[in-house]
């Protein structure tokens, strides 16, 4: 397990957008009454959505929302490894190194971040553009290797393509996401094997 | 190998799109109302019969899991279908496949199930790095609610509600009851078991947690029989399977095969083959992470289903193929893995706590070979006392790669240990 702690500095207050507000309250009604606190992830996710990361007077904003103590809401934020404790850059490209991922090279992945957002991961570029992370399997494998840019995944990756990918967005363009050698999802690079009849006016 | 008219994603890939009309023109949603109509034994007996096991890892027999739940509704305790999408195990990535590009096979299949399961209501935790995926799968459940096949009023005629919920980044929620607990809104920590889930689940009431590929494939297995799908494969080993085969291979791929297929055609006839070609093969991690890996020898011959490869010492798991070629440096591949365990422990148990760390150190150690011949048995002796003693099993999935490879490539640890000890006595 990793040990996660809140940021030192905490800004001062934190309150929901109107229409953020709206979307907690949306969660909480998927639910049954008296479990609003099963909204919990949601919530911090939608707070995260609105500042960027969680912060302390949130995670009381989210404790008092869905009734719960602070020590609870707390325990979920440190627990789950998607909140961001601290700030992140405005792309936050989290980078999977897991095996499936190291085997198809995510070192060159991994330098390609060092060399263009900063040498330390969880470090905000001096442009305050990027921000990156080394994480654990991201369900993509077949696409290996691959990252995770804010909600877009970007596969099929080298190193090479890793920096084009990042100075193209840094030029405030949007790359395609998916693979970055031409294949559709996951099928075979070339064209699939399997369901060819009918896919056969398709591909 | 199995023929396309056998395949039950037949938009595994989104070459079409993943809306109502399209999942209509492929099949979905046929016929469902006379599926319920049948009754819920009746379809609990037929996906007995199919021979369905758990596509989630375990493989467990589906219809005996939906047998568990209780034949009258306790007012007071509602029943509940929980679908685990917290797709984490690494080298698995089928269940995104199924919610971004064929997820109406799941909407239809949570109602069934859910119906079987006499449940008005099922949640579907998808992990929180699958957030394209959870929008195409909000689209669908979205759609299937203006058409009304599923909602309180639908015409089915079986109230049924479903919420897509997500996590926020925790392998463990994988665990169906750590996932009960997130999805109460707390730490996912494994709850011990007794009791089960179907009588002591989320909320204290009655639940089912399966898989998204076990609830996808239903609908199918209902419309076409449970004597077409015990068909294929072999006995206990029934049914298709999507793979998903990553490392080195030419292609990797995802694709829907028949349970059974040797391991070898699996990856000469959907991945392009080995880099390097079949002889260049050092070991091959069958089943997702957790399971201990195979050589080359005993790849050669192995079936990719559950009673082949628990033969081979090992598992299907989630059918997530990871090709290793001679290139390898298998100590670091398994030492990823161990960084793996030891990130992802939860930290309720003791053995898992401390023993993914200290094993992970061990490893870190071995890989450069800075350690004593002795610490192979020690590290062994450690992952035994680690294994079994624990909540859930990620302490076991922790244990078996490490002992798969001490199994198969203790020399190549012996090898490291001398050629350090060497270097070191020359300098």
């Amino acid at each position: 397990m990793s040990a996660r702690r809140l940021h030192e500095e905490q800004p001062a207050s934190f309150a929901f957008s109107e229409e953020n507000r709206a979307r907690v309250n949306q969660w909480i009604a998927k639910f049954p009454p008296g479990r609003q606190r099963s909204a919990v992830i949601s919530a911090l996710w939608i707070g995260q959505e609105q500042e960027g990361w969680v912060t302390k007077p949130m995670i009381e904003e989210v404790a008092k929302i869905l009734d719960m103590p602070y020590i609870r809401v707390l325990e979920v934020a440190t627990f789950y490894t998607m909140f961001h404790l601290a700030p992140v850059g405005k792309h936050h490209v989290q980078v999977c190194t897991t095996t499936p991922c190291w085997l198809r090279g995510s070192d060159d992945v991994v330098k390609a971040c060092k060399k263009h957002i900063s040498d330390k991961p969880h470090t905000v570029s001096a442009d305050g553009e990027f921000s990156w992370e080394e994480v654990e399997c991201l369900g993509a494998c077949v696409n290996a290797p691959m990252v995770l840019i804010n909600s877009d995944p970007y596969e099929d990756l080298t190193g090479e393509k890793t920096e084009e990918i990042l100075e193209a967005i840094r030029r405030g363009e949007t790359p395609k996401p998916g693979s970055q050698i031409g294949r559709h999802s996951s099928e075979p690079e070339g064209g699939p094997t399997t369901l060819l009849a009918t896919l056969k006016d398709k591909v | 190998m199995l023929e396309d008219k056998d395949r039950i994603f037949t938009n595994l890939y989104g070459f079409e799109g993943a809306d109502l009309e399209s999942a209509r023109r492929r099949g979905n949603w046929d016929g469902t109302k006379k599926i319920l109509e049948l009754g819920p034994e009746a379809i609990v007996d037929i996906m007995k019969k199919s021979g369905l096991r758990g596509r989630g890892g375990a493989g467990f027999p589906t219809g005996l899991k939906w047998s568990f739940m209780p034949k009258q509704i306790d007012p007071a305790r509602p029943h509940y279908l929980v679908i685990n999408a917290d797709e984490s195990e690494p080298g698995t990535c089928k269940d995104r496949d199924i919610l971004r590009n064929d997820p109406h096979t799941l909407v239809e299949g949570a109602l069934v199930a859910s119906f079987a399961m006499r449940a008005h209501v099922a949640y579907i935790y998808v992990r929180g790095e699958f957030i394209r995926e959870r929008e195409a799968l909000q689209r669908a459940v979205d759609e299937a609610y203006a058409a009304r096949l599923i909602g309180k009023d639908n015409v089915h005629g079986w109230p049924f509600d479903l919420y897509v919920h997500h996590g926020a980044g925790a392998y463990i929620c994988g665990e169906e009851t750590a996932l009960l607990e997130s999805l109460e809104g707390k730490k996912g920590q494994p709850r011990l078991k007794p009791p089960f889930p179907a009588n002591m689940g989320l909320y204290g009431c009655p639940t089912t947690v399966n898989n998204v590929e076990s609830i996808a494939v239903s609908p199918t297995i209902l419309r076409r029989g449970a004597e077409w799908f015990a068909g294929i494969g072999r006995p206990n080993n029934t049914g298709t399977k999507v793979f998903c085969i990553s490392g080195h291979v030419n292609k990797p791929c995802n694709v829907e095969e028949a349970m059974g297929i040797p391991l070898k055609e699996l990856i000469e006839k959907h991945a392009g083959g080995v880099r390097g070609g079949w002889d260049n093969l050092l070991a091959v991690i069958p089943g997702g992470a957790s399971v201990p890996l195979i050589p080359k020898a005993v790849c050669d011959g192995v079936l990719m289903d559950f009673d082949s490869l628990k033969a081979a010492q090992t598992g299907l798991g989630t059918a997530a193929v990871i090709v290793m070629d001679k290139s390898t440096d298998i100590v670091k591949a398994i030492q990823r893995l161990s960084y793996f365990y030891k990130h992802e422990s939860c930290g309720q148990c003791t053995p898992c706590r401390e023993g993914t760390g200290w094993m992970w150190r061990v490893m870190s150690r071995l890989q450069q070979g800075r350690a004593a011949v002795e610490e192979i048995d020690l590290l062994q002796e450690v992952t035994k006392q680690v294994e079994g003693h624990t909540i859930c099993a990620l302490g076991d999935a922790a244990a078996w790669p490490i002992q798969g490879l001490i199994r198969h490539f203790r020399p190549e640890l012996e090898r490291r240990i001398r050629e350090y000890g060497t270097k070191q006595a020359a300098e």
